[in-house]
């Protein structure tokens, strides 16, 4: 009796402790469940078969280009807060079915070479002229139509790719610690001592890299070198992007850093005017105000050609440059769309006559930077 | 007899290649083994995609790899690893001490909150530490002024990177040592206290002891994890080994040395885990027999309790106050000066969505991996569960490439789908799962499986009906750190998704990589937020599985 009641006990005790954790795993399997069906539901459109089946098209007809407007991939390095209302205007204007993968210029351009012939892109859109000259080779030559429109020296020497929208780079400093007046008027002038722990430069970014190829062009590899040397003696605080050198003007954590101008413009958005970092350019053909350009291209594996071609031609039109000129703050680069008042007109900007998108240089620049022990 | 017909059932996978396949795992059923095999392939597919990019390398391969320079890298790379690992066990044995045993005020509270760091993406962690520790950040702008401290110490380089590092890292040891100190049988420490044994000397010689598999399981993980790391060690100036790879790809878009660097990265990792694999050795952690007391006292702290509170406190603040508190202060903000903000609940969505999947993908394929290597070890069952940390080791965008090779060229229906995503995310994240299945299985008496077998229980039955019930707590701890490390991940997304397909982490990088800052709080705080869901219900479910196990010991 006694042993068989204490058993008993026990095991009602194990009981409700075992069905309260039972409870637990219910609960938490059902919020699986849950949100997977509620998921499937409501994000219906990514589902696993799509991509794999195109929509039977039927045969083509002279005149069905308006009643299908068909579909066009476009794998973008641009982030879609800059280029998605863009994007989206042009789906609606012309009921094509437009889907965008975002992502790295770096990582898409390599992604594209792993997808070889079998790639879903139509359209590379870049937002640096490397990336775009290193995918130049599974690009189609683009027609005369749309590379007229856009100044040759910034676009593809082949043909291959166009330029879009240009950001010039800039000095930005701190407000507090400097003025303009306390500003050299080449940025080859930082290179002197009194500069020392000032200085804060990004060596492993895709638009840093750009510079220091037009450097080498404009002014010799020699003297690349010697600017290149002359800053890492200045011990340069070393960033990975534009972003964070712009925050750290502005906190005063460096006094001037090389960055694009635009980035400035977004900061003070969000911070507002007391935001205690502005640009400079270095005044009068200096390099170191160079342009550099977005671009896009066609893949050499896409069958919606036309639509590509279409969607370029609306990155070139008045809408599209308006939008860049007013909302993204970069450079317009057709004729008769105006530079947001606040730039330096481009006009008062040297643009090099460099291919910034040639691999080989690309790869000397690299090397460059490895020699003088900048980049690991 | 019914053991031979189990057998007999098995009789179709005994052709002549499968039976030289069964010479590597003597005696594992067919149901461990076979999916044992396809998920070594599986795994095997980065590495093979490695190998053969870096063997089509144009020239300057060797040239990159044989200088001084890469070992200088490799050094601090390793440096910063074993500091951060170090850090992560210093401050997880203790805490979980802390939430177990002792009578700390908020234990569950302290339990979750302190899991959390573990879904902040790194690049977020990094960005928000630098924002208000630098010399001029927020910290010094709210408080420089009431200590007269015009700036703070510099949080670049070493130090930056290794304190960043193991505040959001230090929850793969705490999660699996908090598991496994539940588990301990309090009998043994109740021994040694009876044979004389001080309260110290138990814990250090007993308790430590016992909680070895579980801190050698989350410390390769940690150490893995800060291999691979780039946004972190990129914001704090630190250059490591996989910056060096993603200079490569970033700067010459070049796939073949940055190939070669990774095989590199692979030897490195492959050094730890052959550490990891000797210093397991071959300790026994099961009990035999029936233990003593079935409780373990709870240890009273007395005015202790206010160190405990500040410690956990303070690292809670670190870890999770710091960016919850800079993203708040980014998204009112925004809020203020009227940003407009998209959608975010389809991100929302696809986020937790993908995350369930992969969770519960990683621990299945992950139940018979951890089996064969604890029950049936052989040179193949070590090799497949050493082999599955490889992905877990490689910078996120190395994996997601050699599964775009291999989709688009070899399974191109299932290319960008979700499914291959999923893929993905599993050959990721399969080691979490299998450590904290791995850990609970060591501590499990296979007399009681061999009991169940000598009943007549068929293998598949004694797993369902026996082994699987005990390692329950385990399969949904290894869930649980699959969804939260697959809620943040960036780069498989990126590439793999459905074109289109947005989660909280893809919301958070677009708009951060624009300076969109106000756009990208909304997402991360959601993110920080859906995540601590399925973390507060599994450390309030968790109570439950000590007991169960005690139960079925009887």
């Amino acid at each position: 009796m006694n042993i068989r009641n204490e058993e008993g006990m026990d095991s009602s005790v194990s009981q409700t402790r075992i069905s309260n954790s039972r409870k637990y795993l219910a609960v938490f399997t059902l919020l699986l469940t849950i949100v997977s069906v509620v998921a499937l539901a409501c994000g219906g459109d990514p589902t696993p078969t799509q991509s794999s089946q195109p929509t039977p098209t039927p045969p083509p007809a002279i005149d069905d280009a308006q009643a299908n407007p068909g579909e066009l991939v476009i794998y973008s390095g641009r982030e879609e807060d800059l280029i998605g209302p863009i994007v989206d205007q042009f789906a609606s204007a012309t009921g094509i079915d437009v889907k965008v993968n975002y992502g790295s210029n770096a990582a898409l351009v390599v992604t594209i070479q792993e997808e070889g012939q079998n790639s879903p892109a139509d359209v590379y859109y870049g937002s640096d002229p490397g990336s775009l000259g290193a995918l130049e080779s599974r690009l189609q030559v683009l027609p005369d139509t749309i590379m007229t429109k856009v100044d040759p020296k910034l676009s593809s020497r082949q043909d291959r790719w166009v330029a879009i929208s240009g950001r010039a780079r800039t000095v930005v400093y701190n407000t507090q610690a400097l003025t303009e007046a306390d500003l050299p008027p080449s940025i080859l002038d930082f290179t002197a001592p009194e500069w020392k722990g000032r200085i804060g430069w990004a060596p492993t970014n895709g638009s840093f890299q750009a510079f220091v190829t037009a450097l080498r062009e404009s002014q010799g590899q020699d003297a690349a070198r010697a600017w290149l040397e002359g800053i890492q003696a200045n011990e340069p605080r070393v960033y990975p992007k534009n972003t964070p050198i712009v925050q750290a003007a502005a906190d005063g954590e460096i006094d001037i850093g090389f960055v694009n101008h635009y980035y400035l413009f977004r900061f003070l958005a969000e911070e507002g005017e007391e935001f205690k970092a502005r640009n400079y350019y270095p005044t009068g053909g200096d390099v170191g105000a160079t342009i550099l350009v977005s671009g896009a291209g066609i893949l050499d594996s896409s069958d919606n050609e036309d639509n590509a071609q279409r969607f370029i031609d609306f990155l070139l039109s008045t809408v599209s440059q308006q939008y860049f000129a007013s909302q993204t703050f970069e450079y317009p680069l057709v004729e008769g769309v105006k530079t947001h008042p606040e730039l330096l007109p481009l006009s008062e900007i040297d643009v090099p006559d460099v291919d910034l998108g040639s691999l080989q240089d690309l790869e000397g620049t690299l090397k460059l930077l490895r020699d003088t022990g900048i980049v690991p | 007899m019914r053991v031979t017909r189990a057998a007999d059932n098995a009789a179709f996978l005994q052709g002549p290649v499968a039976g030289a396949l069964r010479q590597f795992m003597p005696g594992a059923p067919a149901f461990v083994w076979v999916p044992g095999l396809f998920i070594a392939a599986a795994l095997a597919l980065p590495l093979a995609y490695l190998i053969l990019r870096a063997l089509g390398a144009e020239g300057g391969l060797w040239e990159v790899i044989i200088r001084w320079r890469t070992l200088e890298i490799l050094g601090r790379s390793a440096l910063l690893t074993v500091s951060v690992t170090v850090f992560s066990v210093a401050i997880s044995v203790p805490l979980a001490w802390l939430t177990v045993r002792t009578d700390l005020p908020f234990k569950r509270f302290w339990s979750v909150v302190t899991a959390l760091p573990l879904v902040i993406p790194s690049y977020l962690g990094a960005f928000a530490l630098i924002a208000a520790f630098s010399p001029r950040g927020m910290v010094q702008q709210l408080f420089g002024g009431l200590f007269g401290l015009e700036r703070l110490p510099d949080v670049h380089g070493f130090w930056g990177a290794a304190i960043t590092l193991t505040v959001l890292s230090f929850p793969y040891v705490l999660l699996p040592v908090r598991a496994a100190m539940r588990n301990l049988d309090p009998g043994i420490e109740e021994s040694a206290r009876v044979l004389g044994h001080g309260p110290r000397s138990v814990f250090f010689r007993i308790t430590l002891m016992q909680l070895r598999p579980a801190i050698i399981a989350g410390s390769l993980l940690v150490a893995l994890y800060t291999l691979s790391d780039f946004g972190a060690v990129s914001l704090l100036q630190y250059e490591t080994f996989t910056w060096a790879i993603y200079l490569q790809f970033n700067s010459a878009f070049d796939r073949g040395i940055a190939a070669g660097l990774s095989l590199v990265l692979v030897a490195v990792a492959v050094g730890f885990l052959l550490t990891d694999a000797c210093t397991r050795g071959r300790s026994r952690y099961t009990t035999k027999g029936a233990g003593g007391s079935k409780r373990t006292p709870r240890v009273q702290l007395g005015g202790w309790r206010w160190a405990g509170l500040g410690f956990c406190s303070l690292l809670s603040l670190l870890s999770l106050g710091v960016p919850l508190a800079v993203l708040s202060y980014w998204l009112v903000r925004g809020l203020a000066a009227g940003e407009r903000f998209g959608a975010v609940w389809d991100a929302a969505l696809n986020s937790v969505y993908a995350s369930a999947l992969a969770a519960i993908v990683c621990v299945a394929a992950a139940v018979p991996v951890a089996l064969l290597s604890v029950r049936y070890p052989s040179r193949f069952s070590f090799l497949v569960e050493r082999f599955s940390y490889i992905g877990f080791a490689l910078p996120g965008v190395v994996v997601a490439l050699a599964l775009v090779y291999f989709g688009a060229n070899y399974a191109l229906p299932l290319y960008q789908t979700l499914a291959m995503l999923v893929f993905a995310y599993a050959i990721l994240f399969l080691p979490p799962a299998i450590g904290a299945i791995r850990a609970q299985l060591l501590q499990i008496d296979p007399k009681m499986e061999e009991a169940a077998r000598g009943l007549g229980l068929s293998p598949p039955r004694v797993f369902l009906t026996v082994t699987l019930p005990l390692i329950k707590s385990g399969v949904l701890a290894g869930a649980a750190l699959v969804f939260l490390i697959t809620m943040k991940e960036l780069p498989a997304t990126l590439l793999l998704g459905p074109i289109g397909f947005k989660t909280l982490a893809t919301s958070v990088w677009s708009a951060s990589e624009a300076a969109f800052f106000a756009r990208a709080a909304l997402p991360a705080l959601l993110l920080v937020l859906l995540s601590s869901v399925p973390m507060a219900i599994l450390v309030l479910a968790d109570g439950g599985g000590d007991r169960t196990l005690q139960r079925v010991r009887k």
